[in-house]
């Protein structure tokens, strides 16, 4: 009898794992103050909720005119219906806009596949090259029967893809360059590095970006001017740099000594240490701290606007400028929110994805 | 020395700051001589080998490996580090690359080995390192003893004329130490240069054509093992032995 007691009596007391009650449990009322919370804020929303409801669907006017939408009270959404393709394609032909579209979808495609380990590697750059070249080709057309689309009448989604992606790719190199200079035993190397980005990191982006907009050309020769989003893309790309370099530089002290040694033993030369043994593991540890900031910097882009360029958040300033829909602000940024926040969290999505991954291969 | 020296070291002097780590440190060593360099931690004994390919710079004297001197002049140090292969304490395996790739990385980017004929050369090294059936692993999977064996199967990869071990068995737990001193025992046997530093005083008395004992800085003495264990000449090597062959 004794047996098959004891061991019953050793069972762990049973308590509800599984179901709505036992989640409530664990996750909204697991201490009093966690209690009182999940009741404040339930409070908050029970408030909240049923006039957004109101706002958003009940009174909302899916179809008509501003008049209509005025009488309405609720959400414009006639508004968003009338002019989201000007905010996401800015002022690019109308009747050419499933070129921006496909671009779009490429270089999101792009994103996508470099979220692929299985790719990184030689295979990324091709990805990348095929993927930024049909882009361009898409937005600039010109050959294949295309009709040439001048960067001035670049807009809205594209635009702020394109400044941030390119400003990503275009930055890369140059903050990978600057981090090893910092990292530098060449003393006028280190020095030169340091005060590059000491000196960026110093000034805030909006004033880089009108620097390069405007100072840029009177350093030019007169006649030749530079192409307005590629001087926005000088600027961010330039502003980035500095950041990726102290991120990269974060993972280049991480690496210990002993493997510049074995490298340096070896025979390797510095650029065949730095290319072969030192990089590849310093940008292992630090892909998701870049991630993040490539996430500032996309959202950065959309200080461009203070040099009359039209990203995304530009073109929903211009809908609302139109006098027939005047003051549906609330629409036009929600949208426009949206999908930032779509493009945000998913990248942050990713990098936590990455540090969970990345972490459990140097457990191993 | 009767025959040509293959590593010539003539009063080298080194500093850290104020801190006077090599003082006029002479040694001769012959094609073919393992050397065995022991001493009480902090006596230069490391700083020494690594002075010989330049991972350490040493401020006064000579250096000369096969007729180079070690100097300023990059190439030299190239060349002479392509001909001397190190052993380190940490082992310092690259932990993103594979065992095989860790030995072919250097032939195939410092001698413009092709692929197939540095992948040959290294499985033939790693069988020789009694390791053949880890090839496709990473570092961080083998045992530290393996490691080490792979990192002396790596260095070896560039077919040196001179190898340098820097306490390579400090590291490993007891049970290991005995794989990686057969490996070289094996390696000594075959006529490759050796220098060695370690406490591992066994493996002096077996496998050295002479022990090199360093003590602040400074050769004290300078013997064969028979010599250097049973009647040693200077106090402070009697007195470094009595300590570690206490016992």
């Amino acid at each position: 009898m004794s047996v098959s007691e004891t061991t019953q009596e050793r069972v762990a007391p049973i308590r509800p794992t599984q179901g709505p009650v036992a989640w409530a449990r664990a996750n909204l009322f697991s201490t009093w103050y966690n209690s009182l919370l999940t009741l404040l804020i339930a409070y908050l929303l029970a408030r909240a909720i049923p006039g957004i409801i109101d706002w958003a669907l009940i009174k909302a006017n899916w179809t008509g005119d501003a008049a209509a939408c005025r009488a309405a009270g609720g959400a414009c959404w006639a508004f968003l219906a009338e002019k989201w393709r000007f905010i996401l394609f800015g002022t690019f032909p109308d009747d050419q806009h499933w070129r921006p579209t496909l671009a779009i979808l490429t270089m999101i495609g792009t994103l996508v596949l470099s979220a692929d380990r299985r790719f990184w590697g030689r295979p990324l750059i091709y990805i990348w090259t095929v993927g930024l070249g049909f882009s361009a080709l898409m937005m600039f057309g010109g050959i294949l029967g295309l009709d040439y689309v001048p960067t001035e009448l670049w807009g809205g989604l594209p635009l702020t893809l394109a400044l941030s992606i390119v400003g990503l790719v275009a930055s890369f190199p140059l903050g990978v360059l600057l981090a090893l200079g910092r990292t530098s035993d060449l003393p006028v190397m280190r020095g030169l590095s340091v005060v590059y980005i000491e000196l960026v990191r110093g000034v805030p982006l909006i004033s880089i970006l009108f620097m390069a907009s405007v100072m840029l050309p009177l350093f030019l020769p007169a006649g030749v001017s530079i192409d307005k989003v590629l001087r926005a893309l000088i600027g961010i790309c330039l502003f980035s740099a500095a950041y990726v370099a102290e991120v990269v530089r974060a993972g280049l002290q991480a690496i210990p000594k002993g493997q510049v040694e074995a490298a340096k033993a070896l025979g390797l030369g510095y650029w065949q240490r730095q290319r072969l043994i030192i990089l590849p593991q310093a940008l292992a540890l630090v892909i998701p701290p870049l991630v993040n900031s490539f996430i500032a910097s996309f959202k950065d882009t959309s200080l461009v606007i203070v040099i009359g360029l039209l990203d995304l958040l530009s073109t929903a300033k211009a809908a609302l400028t139109d006098p027939a829909w005047r003051g549906f602000y609330k629409e036009a940024y929600l949208f426009v929110g949206i999908i930032y926040f779509l493009f945000c969290y998913a990248l942050s999505r990713y990098s936590r994805h990455l540090e969970t991954v990345l972490g459990q291969g140097r457990r191993r | 020395m009767t025959t040509e020296a293959i590593i010539e070291l003539r009063g080298v002097n080194k500093w850290y700051g104020a801190f006077h780590v090599l003082r006029d440190v002479n040694l001769s060593v012959a094609k073919g001589e393992r050397i065995v360099i022991c001493g009480p931690s902090g006596s230069g004994k490391s700083t020494t080998i690594r002075c010989i390919n330049r991972l350490e710079e040493h401020q006064a004297g000579d250096i000369i490996v096969k007729g180079v001197p070690l100097d300023d002049d990059v190439r030299h140090v190239e060349s002479i580090r392509r001909d001397v292969g190190m052993v380190f304490q940490q082992f310092n395996l690259f932990p993103h690359l594979t065992v095989l790739e860790n030995c072919v990385l250097a032939p195939m980017w410092v001698k413009k080995m092709p692929r197939a004929e540095a992948e040959a050369k290294a499985r033939q090294l790693l069988e020789r390192v009694r390791i053949p059936d880890q090839a496709l692993k990473y570092p961080g999977q083998l045992s530290g003893g393996q490691q080490q064996r792979v990192a002396i199967a790596r260095a070896l990869c560039m077919d040196p004329s001179i190898m340098l071990f820097d306490e390579p068995t400090s590291a490993l737990d007891p049970e290991m130490v005995k794989e990686v001193l057969d490996v070289m025992s094996d390696l000594a046997a075959s006529g490759m240069t050796m220098l060695v530093v370690t406490h591992e005083m066994g493996f002096a008395r077996r496998m050295a054509d002479r022990v090199v004992f360093m003590d602040k800085g400074e050769v004290v003495e300078i013997a064969p093992p028979d010599q250097f264990f049973d009647n040693p000449q200077n106090d402070r090597t009697r007195a470094f032995l009595g300590q570690v062959l206490s016992h």
